[in-house]
């Protein structure tokens, strides 16, 4: 499809848990590719494996979990293949993470500038004064007033959206080829979160660092990202630009999610909601995984379908797909 | 819509203050800057809720909103003004009137792994409370718990089952059939989806608005989702650090905002239809209530603030019918 090869493309990865009670297939078999300076939205609720598949490019998949099988290319070298230097090598330096809770990914009894100087001298050979130069830069690249003193300010008194943001500024300190942003902005107030988003939409349109944004949010992903996955249970169920998918949704469980969402309904109108809920990844039953939940399930879901080319430009995962001229809003 | 005011609040306060302890004392004698800390954490707040509306209340982190709900609720005490139920004042209310009126009022809540008693059976969770309240016998126990259940969409034959082997949406169920069975006519949610998913929290907003026509319930809706809010709100009140800045019907306030808070917050909402377009910013963080900037709370981050808002509270008044703001834009 792209003239440039794509930052990153992931195929047929599968991340599995190989826990007492059995073997839990929390990523299996999930394909997709990141262009340059693009946004990929990855959306799922909760145990869709998304997480799990930011957690398994970035080759920090906890024992008893492990890549199965599968390829992560990226900028041509497949990071399943990579030995921990290796690894340990690009992480923080070429491939960045931002997690939920940045009172969590920070050290709250270090200050700021020795957790940044830490991160710029753990992949570059600078001296002291340049690397804090450069964290006073990036902190200042992401709207945090005044970043001189700032950096001698502890995480505990930063507020909670300012501490996304020094989480930020510490995955972009080394310029980052692609950025995994696991739900960064989903704790925060609305307002922080714009803010966020903006900060976040410019940095990308800037320095064309390319980024997955892992959220259950679709109102988020519908402003930000360009290309959407949607997951469920460990696989991707439709993909395509954000614009498409989410104007007319092939797959019934997109279907149904955007028709959850509140101020898609007509207020005080019951909202169109999926029964049931999400089915357990122990023993995930033969075929559709959403079959157990979907209004269009027949015979033909007790086979597994494949994630195929139903429109030009579109995938989807379903036998049934909504084919139908989309309703009127 | 003219409904009697089911409750009514006036001027109520909270403020929550922390007291010196004895070095603190010390220190303060010998002119160390020491002083003691109080959060208004609700200042001087007017709310009528009439039977069968349901209101939404909504606000960001350190507003009030949670605060003024547990007030509501009688879980918390206002420092002062008074709470009005059905006209009259629940502090002038004794020994069983004041329980009876207590138990109409209840409460679901945000986190339903913490909301939960982990160590007691469903069915002791939702039938304790009738129970002690005597308003059921023993032999009509198990009837009556197998029917709050169902009502709340939990099949009754796991009633002997605990909390943890339920999911989130099933458990904030159970919460719900907990604050029903002692047949409340007033329910405050207090950020009762957030934790959700957004397909159980559909489910879970079908089902308060189900409840609300079967037991023609009355809602005090408490969330920072402005989505949520607006579609199951027929009155909004936007809170911003423990005043009322904004109140009018659900339509006039999405449509025709008042308060530039109001616009600011909307604006800052991101919408399933709204793609790929530049996320607008409200400047500025969310002061601390400790120490809120003085005249209007939002002057710091208004783009349209002037002298008069750094000094002068702005009161909240009619500006349109059906609309209160405040904020002293409308007087030019």
């Amino acid at each position: 499809m792209n003239m440039t090869a794509p930052t990153l493309e992931v195929r047929d990865l599968k991340t599995h848990f190989f826990t007492r009670a059995g073997v839990v297939k929390a990523v299996d078999g999930v394909s997709f590719s990141v262009g340059r300076g693009k946004v990929m939205g990855l959306v799922g609720e909760s145990g869709s494996g998304k997480s799990v598949t930011g957690f398994s490019i970035i080759g920090l998949v906890d024992p008893p979990g492990r890549i199965a099988g599968g390829s992560i290319l990226f900028q041509g070298r497949d990071l399943a293949k990579l030995s921990e230097e290796e690894m340990r090598d690009l992480r923080g330096n070429r491939i960045a993470m931002i997690f939920q809770d940045p009172m969590m990914t920070l050290n709250p009894v270090l200050r700021i500038d020795t957790q940044m100087i830490e991160t710029v001298l753990a992949h570059k050979k600078v001296s002291k004064e340049e690397a804090r130069q450069r964290a006073r830069d990036t902190l200042g690249m992401v709207g945090i007033p005044s970043p001189d003193e700032r950096l001698k300010a502890y995480p505990h008194q930063f507020s909670g959206g300012m501490r996304q943001r020094v989480a930020i500024a510490i995955a972009l300190l080394h310029e980052p080829q692609l950025i995994i942003a696991d739900e960064p902005t989903t704790a925060l107030d609305v307002t922080i979160q714009g803010q966020i988003l903006a900060e976040v939409q410019k940095l990308c349109a800037t320095t064309g660092t390319s980024m997955i944004w892992i959220t259950h949010d679709l109102s988020v992903v519908a402003g930000l990202a360009d290309d959407i996955a949607v997951m469920y249970a460990g696989r991707i169920v439709e993909k395509g630009v954000v614009g498409e998918v989410l104007d007319r949704p092939l797959h019934p469980y997109t279907h149904g999610l955007i028709g959850s969402v509140p101020s898609r309904n007509k207020r005080g109108e019951a909202l169109r909601q999926i029964p049931g809920m999400t089915p357990s990844l122990l023993n995930l039953p033969p075929g559709c995984a959403f079959r157990s939940r979907c209004p269009r399930a027949s015979e033909a879901c007790l086979t597994e379908p494949l994630l195929a080319e139903i429109l030009p430009g579109r995938e989807a995962r379903c036998v049934h797909p909504h084919l139908e001229a989309p309703e009127a809003a | 819509m003219n409904a009697a005011p089911m409750l009514e609040l006036r001027d109520i306060t909270r403020r929550f203050e922390k007291k010196l302890d004895f070095a603190g004392r010390i220190a303060q004698r010998l002119g160390a800057p020491v002083r003691e800390e109080v959060v208004h954490a609700v200042d001087r707040v007017n709310l009528t809720v009439r039977k069968g509306e349901v209101v939404g209340l909504v606000g960001e982190s350190g507003c009030g909103k949670s605060t003024l709900g547990r007030m509501v609720a009688g879980i918390l005490p206002p420092t002062e003004g008074t709470i009005l139920r059905d006209g009259r004042d629940i502090k002038a209310l004794t020994g069983a009137e004041a329980r009876q009126m207590k138990l109409r009022t209840q409460m679901i809540f945000q986190d339903p792994y913490a909301s939960l008693n982990p160590r007691m059976r469903v069915q002791d969770i939702v039938g304790e409370a009738p129970r002690v309240h005597g308003l059921l016998d023993g032999a009509a126990f198990d009837d009556y718990v197998d029917e709050q259940m169902r009502r709340a969409g939990l099949d009754p034959t796991f009633k002997r089952r605990y909390p943890h082997q339920f999911s989130g949406g099933q458990r904030q169920r159970i919460g719900i059939a907990r604050a029903l069975a002692v047949k409340p006519d007033f329910i405050v949610c207090d950020e009762a989806v957030a934790a959700l998913d957004v397909s159980i929290q559909a489910q879970i907003l079908n089902l308060f608005m189900r409840l609300r026509r079967e037991l023609d319930l009355t809602y005090l809706f408490i969330s920072h989702d402005l989505g949520v809010v607006e579609h199951l709100s027929d009155r909004v009140v936007i809170m911003y650090l423990g005043r009322v800045v904004e109140e009018a019907d659900t339509e006039t306030v999405f449509r025709r905002p008042n308060h530039p808070y109001t616009r600011s917050l909307l604006d800052s909402v991101p919408r399933i239809e709204n793609r790929k377009r530049a996320f607008s910013v409200v400047k500025g963080e969310i002061p601390s209530p400790i120490n809120p900037p003085a005249g209007c709370h939002f002057h710091p981050r208004c783009p349209l603030a002037t002298e008069r808002c750094r000094v002068e509270v702005p009161k909240l008044r009619e500006v349109a019918p059906g609309q209160r703001s405040a904020c002293h834009l409308n007087d030019q």
